[in-house]
């Protein structure tokens, strides 16, 4: 759509070194932090993590839509081979919302409260393909109907607050989709969605994904979500990425401590725990200071001197799977039997 | 568990919020939040209520500490019917019966440090004697793991997980047996959530508390609970010990509401069974089951006649759901109308 031949690409989206930071009149908070991860085409990467690990501003760095007093202050993002931080701001226009689309948390403050449905779904087709009044309305209603939303002849006339929230969170996923792109970003898409309404758009976001062939960056907290939904999971933590694996790997044999806390702290509907969970001791450190070597070491069960002191690199192995951490490198100077599976369960 | 000593009991409680309206702005229709509902509370046990947005479980929580005055019912708190208490004898038993909310946040005055906020209840209640009340928010700060250096902060100065921490200390102060969470870790960060659930276990253990934990959270439900409550569109419909309601779950909502947590097992063979459509509004609740419209078992009397919360073969002792077909749908008799 961009009029120029594209590059051959495996990577729908491949995201080089990225460190957008935010300042202050004395400080500057590392947001994203050197963030690396492809996307291949098609398919789909969960990106977990906690409040603060910099997982939304990395989605709203690849859309260019960082805000003073944010900057972008290096690094690449190719999509579809080309270097996003080259465009131009027309440029990027044409793309958002066209090529990648978004959608976010809360429908209800995304949405305009004071356009119809179908006005702000026809808003894409007018905008990006230059269609007419007419024409744009019968593909919005094409579109509700293929997100499930019954009756679209009349539901196109209303408004945001006369639909449910599973309701918005369709319209939204329409208009992400009305132009077909070739990634979409999905921040948080069910977290305030009830089980049963989340259930319902994570098996139509899969159905559609598969259908259109789009990759999806999926941003969530939830690792059930990322269990039923993705193929590939980048782990933040800190404005940085500390796993990155095919899904099966990760919930099979994680390997980052934080990841393997992440995962034995959130109870299961499935399972039962005897006595206390498992914690992550502490909290997230503040950005204003940030420790000097791997970021999760003062949490860290596992902390040796040379974590506290030096910054391990993402590693690469030979499946592909990447990793930040010193345990599973040569210069290693802990246990060398460690085994991260094995947490401790105080309680403070 | 019946020889326990029932500490809260709940006797077809409903609470209806008027809906204003017309030209005089007369009280045109309810929002039926909860609409007749029963259970008991025993001492020392977790009795969780779980259910979607809109079901009524807040609605509840508040209601049994007259937050929301009832429309009719019955609270009985240690044999007393509080709902019959006036201001000034309802306030006496507030030190018993203590809430902590979803946000720390905005629950928390936040130009107070955290000794004002630990000592205003009680000045309130007169709980401690006024020379005793330094010490015993060291002591509180300490049990809820902060430091007593932190006394003289603001709650701004603290995290999301130390604030609810506050909140926790502040519930705490008078000494209750009873404490309602209503989500009261929805709001944390899951390693910080981990942390503040053990902690609400350990001050269980010592201090014999009594839970009424509210949450939709139904992995955190299944750790922390003796007991659970599922509610729906204001009514209860199923009620049991942990284990049943986990492994042999009868109402084919129950059934729906787990099978569409997502799960990170992935061995696990899962049957989602997909509810349509939305929770239809409490305004106007359907006739008979309110879970009708969207359940896939639903037959002519479930249209028409409100089922009754009910023992039958098969389920513990307290284990009592509200559906007409459990029976048929637990032996494959009755199998669903429509295939979702």
């Amino acid at each position: 759509m961009t009029g120029a031949p594209n590059p051959s690409y495996d990577n729908i989206l491949e995201i080089k070194n990225l460190q957008t930071s935010f300042f202050t009149k004395d400080l500057e908070v590392k947001a994203v932090d050197g963030v690396s991860f492809n996307i291949p085409k098609g398919k789909v990467l969960g990106v977990v993590g906690e409040s603060g690990s910099g997982k939304s501003i990395t989605s709203l760095s690849i859309l260019r839509l960082i805000e003073e007093p944010g900057k972008i202050k290096g690094g690449e993002i190719l999509f579809k081979g080309e270097n996003l931080l080259d465009k131009s701001e027309a440029q990027m226009r044409k793309i958002r919302g066209n090529e990648i689309s978004m959608i976010f948390q809360e429908p209800m403050t995304s949405l305009n409260p004071t356009f119809t449905v179908g006005q702000q779904i026809s808003e894409s087709f007018r905008i990006h393909e230059g269609l007419g009044k007419k024409e744009a309305k019968k593909k919005s209603i094409e579109m509700l109907k293929l997100v499930g939303i019954p009756s679209p002849e009349k539901r196109i006339n209303q408004y945001p607050f006369e639909l449910s929230g599973g309701m918005r969170q369709r319209v939204m996923i329409a208009i992400a989709l009305a132009c077909n792109p070739d990634l979409l970003i999905a921040d948080e898409p069910t977290t305030a969605l009830d089980v049963t309404i989340q259930a319902q758009i994570l098996d139509l976001m899969k159905e559609l994904q598969e259908k259109l062939d789009m990759g999806i960056l999926l941003i969530t907290h939830d690792l059930g979500v990322v269990a039923e939904t993705c193929d590939y999971v980048a782990v933040m933590y800190c404005g940085k990425v500390v796993e990155f694996t095919d899904k099966k790997t990760l919930f099979t044999e994680p390997k980052h401590p934080y990841t393997v806390g992440l995962m034995q702290s959130v109870p299961q509907h499935d399972q039962d725990v005897d006595g206390d969970l498992a914690v992550i001791r502490g909290s997230v450190p503040s950005p204003a200071d940030m420790p000097q070597g791997c970021r999760f070491a003062p949490r860290c069960p596992f902390a040796t001197d040379l974590c506290r002191n030096k910054l391990p690199d993402l590693e690469t192995d030979e499946e592909g799977n990447q990793i930040r951490c010193w345990i599973y490198s040569d210069e290693w100077d802990g246990d060398p039997e460690v085994n991260v599976h094995e947490q401790s369960k105080s309680t403070s | 568990m019946n020889n326990q000593k029932v500490l809260l009991k709940v006797d077809d409680l409903k609470q209806y919020f008027p809906i204003k309206g017309g030209f005089f702005g007369r009280t045109v229709n309810h929002v039926k939040a909860v609409d007749d509902i029963s259970f008991e509370v025993y001492e020392g046990e977790t009795l969780s209520i779980v259910g979607e947005s809109g079901c009524g479980k807040s609605t509840t929580g508040r209601a049994v500490l007259r937050l929301d005055e009832p429309t009719d019912g019955k609270v009985e708190f240690d044999g007393t019917n509080i709902l019959e208490l006036n201001k000034k004898e309802m306030n006496k038993f507030r030190k018993d019966m203590q809430i902590i909310f979803q946000d720390p946040y905005a629950s928390i005055n936040p130009r107070h440090t955290v000794r004002q906020i630990l000592t205003e209840a009680m000045e309130i209640q007169n709980a401690v004697p006024k020379h005793e009340r330094n010490d015993r928010v060291k002591e509180l700060m300490e049990t809820v793991g902060l430091g007593a250096h932190q006394i003289d902060r603001h709650p701004h100065e603290f995290s999301g997980g130390q604030r609810q921490r506050i909140g926790i200390a502040r519930a705490l102060s008078v000494d209750p047996k009873l404490i309602i969470a209503d989500e009261a870790v929805s709001a944390l960060d899951v390693s910080i959530q981990a942390q503040v659930i053990n902690l609400l276990k350990k001050l269980q253990r010592e201090f014999k508390l009594t839970y009424l934990f509210i949450s939709h959270d139904l992995g955190v439900v299944r750790h922390i609970s003796d007991r659970i409550i599922v509610m729906y569109l204001g009514k209860v419909v199923e009620i049991a010990d942990k284990k049943s309601l986990f492994t042999n779950n009868m109402h084919p909502y129950t059934k729906a509401l787990l099978s569409a947590i997502p799960s990170t097992d992935l061995e696990a063979k899962k049957e989602r069974i997909t509810l349509k459509g939305d929770v239809p509004s409490p305004i106007d609740p359907p006739e008979g089951c309110r879970f009708h419209t969207r359940c896939p078992f639903a037959t002519d009397i479930c249209r028409t006649k409100v089922p009754e919360l009910r023992n039958t073969e098969g389920m513990k002792d307290g284990h009592r759901a509200a559906c007409h077909h459990m029976e048929a749908i637990r032996s494959g008799e009755h199998q669903p109308t429509v295939n979702a």
